[in-house]
């Protein structure tokens, strides 16, 4: 009973990380078609200025308020980055998709290189607060800190995007522009501004992902945002592109698969399994759990 | 800027065809024979003893050169294969590094493992990886566009598990698994042979260029052009365009396949890096920096990347880059830094890549040849 309580805590946690980067990728495809492989860098820029801001911002540190500032400070750059992408690079090729594609995977590669070229490709111990380090029992079960932060990071996500959807203008607009793209255009909306909004909401989405990621693996490395992004892929595929709350269900089916295949299986036998998933759904229902069909 | 000074040029008589002028009479003669001028001029470099400072390390018929050069034409062999997914059928997939993989791990597993000759591990590979690429397509062609390119990346990514999680002990993890060359013929193994390794490259090359010319030359191939222009219209025309998705499918894994069978004979054994989803991207990267859908540039574009790949390590670290200022010298000091660059440049402003050249230069070079 212990182990189970506690691989479904971990799991979720694990999900919790999932739906934090694939949140953003997966509204981003469904507004904009963008697949966004650069979102790995979003990830790395919020963890990278997350680590620096905790060392060197005034009024920031590793502990009680100042880590919330350092995180926020993160999760600002990660916005801030995401924001410049859309406008510079992405935006001049509205609706090439495959051009931004290709733009993105350069981004990633130069990006991350340009990471490794500033902090060393070694991974650097992350600057953690001291109560993210402890278990609490749940269950009788000893589930770490830092697995329960990811959830509660994630849900309140989860709640302030769907808020935000459901109740404001914007989320109106984002909602519909998923929806049918050319008819909101053809009202007389900008939808180009709803791309920006998406893209700043996505980076920030990632760089929290990286930040508290950091603070749940314990280092910070160029790469990590790449070996994430593969399985948000997978959980933006099985949840249905441009759907919130598609990812949410698909990002916890994910994280659980993975956690207790390879706890009673063996180790890697449930990265197999989410790839056997992701299969099966594509096969039976390509338009995934809640989403709409890609089209070419 | 070109246009506008081009109209400024008096129109060039017409009356004369190219053909009809002497010096282009012989230059379109010749001009079929071009690539086969090309292979010769390959084939003998290595008797060359020809010293480039600065762009090789040592003379040409040096086993360190020999060896990157056959690296950059395996490479551009590979990237011609993936040009026949990307560039002429317009499939864009993630996974096309799981095939070249299966070559590179097939053929060193069954000599280093299973103690096979090399001619029965590289036919057994090749089948293999050939059958994978058939099974594989099967199932990820029932998808489209970007759903297609996701679960290629999913299939990929289950190759990189495998291998990195070293199952049964097949695969040596995170180590790699160096190549047992006892049992390989004497005129591939060592380091004064490596000649041998370069002209098999070649010819590797020289075969993957004839086969993709011949199957976009040949109706099928016509049907894969359709296909990359307007899948619908295929269909409607009352062809089944997923068997010819298929066809194209499995042949460019096959040739993938191939492409690791010398790749693991080059290198002398196989590393996990080669499973990752990096090789795809950076062959993606090959074909549109060469010029995707042409017969050389991606050739081009896969012996460039991979030649910088190499020598901008050795460009990174020297005097010239150290000297200048940390915000720019570490930077420059990472090949994928210098290579995303250029590529998120080409794809802005070079979209037909270096093939496309040709084409972009001549207006002004005859805007700036001196009037006669």
């Amino acid at each position: 009973m212990n182990t189970v309580v506690l691989l479904t805590l971990t799991g979720l946690g694990l999900a919790a990380l999932y739906f934090l980067v694939a949140s953003g990728l997966s509204l981003v495809f469904g507004l904009a078609d963008v697949l966004n492989f650069a979102h790995g860098l979003f990830l790395g820029v919020g963890a990278y200025a997350t680590w620096w801001a905790a060392g060197n911002l005034p009024g920031a540190g590793s502990d009680g308020l100042g880590f919330v500032v350092a995180v926020l400070f993160g999760v600002l750059a990660g916005s801030l980055v995401a924001v410049l992408v859309e406008l510079v690079l992405i935006r001049p090729l509205y609706s090439r998709t495959i051009e931004q594609v290709l733009v993105t995977v350069g981004l990633s590669l130069a990006g991350v290189a340009l990471l490794q070229a500033t902090w060393g490709a070694d991974p650097r111990p992350f600057p953690r607060p001291d109560w993210s380090r402890d278990v609490t029992s749940v269950l009788g079960a000893q589930v770490p800190n830092a697995g329960l932060l990811l959830i509660v990071a994630a849900v309140v996500v989860l709640g302030a995007l769907l808020a935000f959807l459901r109740w404001t203008r914007y989320g109106l607009i984002i909602r519909a522009g998923v929806e049918n793209r050319e008819m909101v255009t053809a009202l007389g909306i900008d939808v180009r501004k709803a791309f920006t909004l998406v893209f700043a909401i996505g980076g920030a989405a990632a760089a929290l992902a990286g930040a508290l990621g950091g603070v749940y693996f314990g280092t910070v490395s160029p790469g990590q945002g790449g070996s994430l992004l593969i399985f948000a892929f997978i959980v933006v595929v099985i949840g249905g592109m441009g759907s919130v709350v598609g990812s949410a269900y698909a990002a916890v089916a994910v994280g659980l698969l993975q956690q207790f295949v390879n706890y009673y299986g063996t180790s890697g036998l449930g990265d197999l399994c989410v790839v056997g998933l992701l299969a099966v759904v594509l096969l039976l229902r390509p338009q995934g759990l809640a989403g709409k069909v890609a089209h070419a | 800027m070109t246009e506008v000074k081009s109209a400024e040029v008096p129109a060039p008589p017409a009356t004369v065809p190219d053909e009809l002028t002497p010096g282009h009479a012989r230059w379109h003669g010749l001009r079929p024979y071009l690539p086969l001028v090309a292979l010769v001029v390959a084939a003998v470099l290595p008797y060359s003893t020809l010293n480039l400072p600065g762009v090789f390390e040592g003379p040409l018929n040096s086993p360190g050169t020999l060896q990157l050069l056959a690296i950059c034409l395996v490479f551009g062999g590979l990237a011609a294969g993936y040009d026949l997914l990307f560039g002429r059928t317009g499939m864009l997939s993630f996974g096309h590094a799981l095939y070249f993989a299966a070559g590179v791990y097939g053929t060193d597993v069954l000599i280093t493992k299973a103690g096979l000759p090399l001619w029965q591990a590289a036919l057994l590979t090749v089948v293999g990886g050939t059958t994978l690429a058939a099974l594989l397509g099967a199932v990820a062609l029932r998808t489209v566009g970007i759903a297609f390119a996701m679960v290629t990346l999913a299939f990929a990514q289950v190759g990189a598990i495998l291998v990195a999680r070293d199952f049964g002990g097949l695969t040596g993890g995170e180590e790699g698994l160096p190549l047992d060359v006892s049992g390989l013929p004497a005129g591939l193994v060592g380091v004064t042979n490596t000649v041998n390794l370069y002209w098999l490259a070649l010819a590797y090359l020289a075969i993957v260029v004839l086969v993709v010319h011949r199957v976009s030359g040949s109706p099928t191939g016509r049907v894969l052009a359709g296909l990359r222009d307007d899948e619908r219209r295929i269909g409607v025309l009352g062809l089944d365009p997923y068997r010819f998705k298929l066809v194209a499918f499995t042949l460019a894994g096959g040739l993938a396949t191939a492409g690791g069978v010398v790749y693991v004979l080059i290198v002398g054994g196989a590393s996990p890096h080669i499973t990752s989803s990096e090789l795809t991207l950076s062959l993606l990267v090959m074909v549109v920096l060469g010029g995707p859908g042409t017969r050389w540039g991606p050739v081009l574009g896969g012996v460039l990347y991979m030649y910088l790949d190499h020598r901008l390590t050795a460009f990174g670290s020297s005097d010239a880059v150290n000297n200048l200022p940390a915000f720019l010298s570490h930077p420059l000091s990472q090949p994928l830094f210098v290579l995303g660059t250029v590529f998120i440049l080409a794809v802005y402003f070079f979209p037909g890549g270096l093939a496309s050249l040709r084409t972009r230069l001549t207006p002004l070079l005859t805007t700036l040849r001196p009037r006669r």
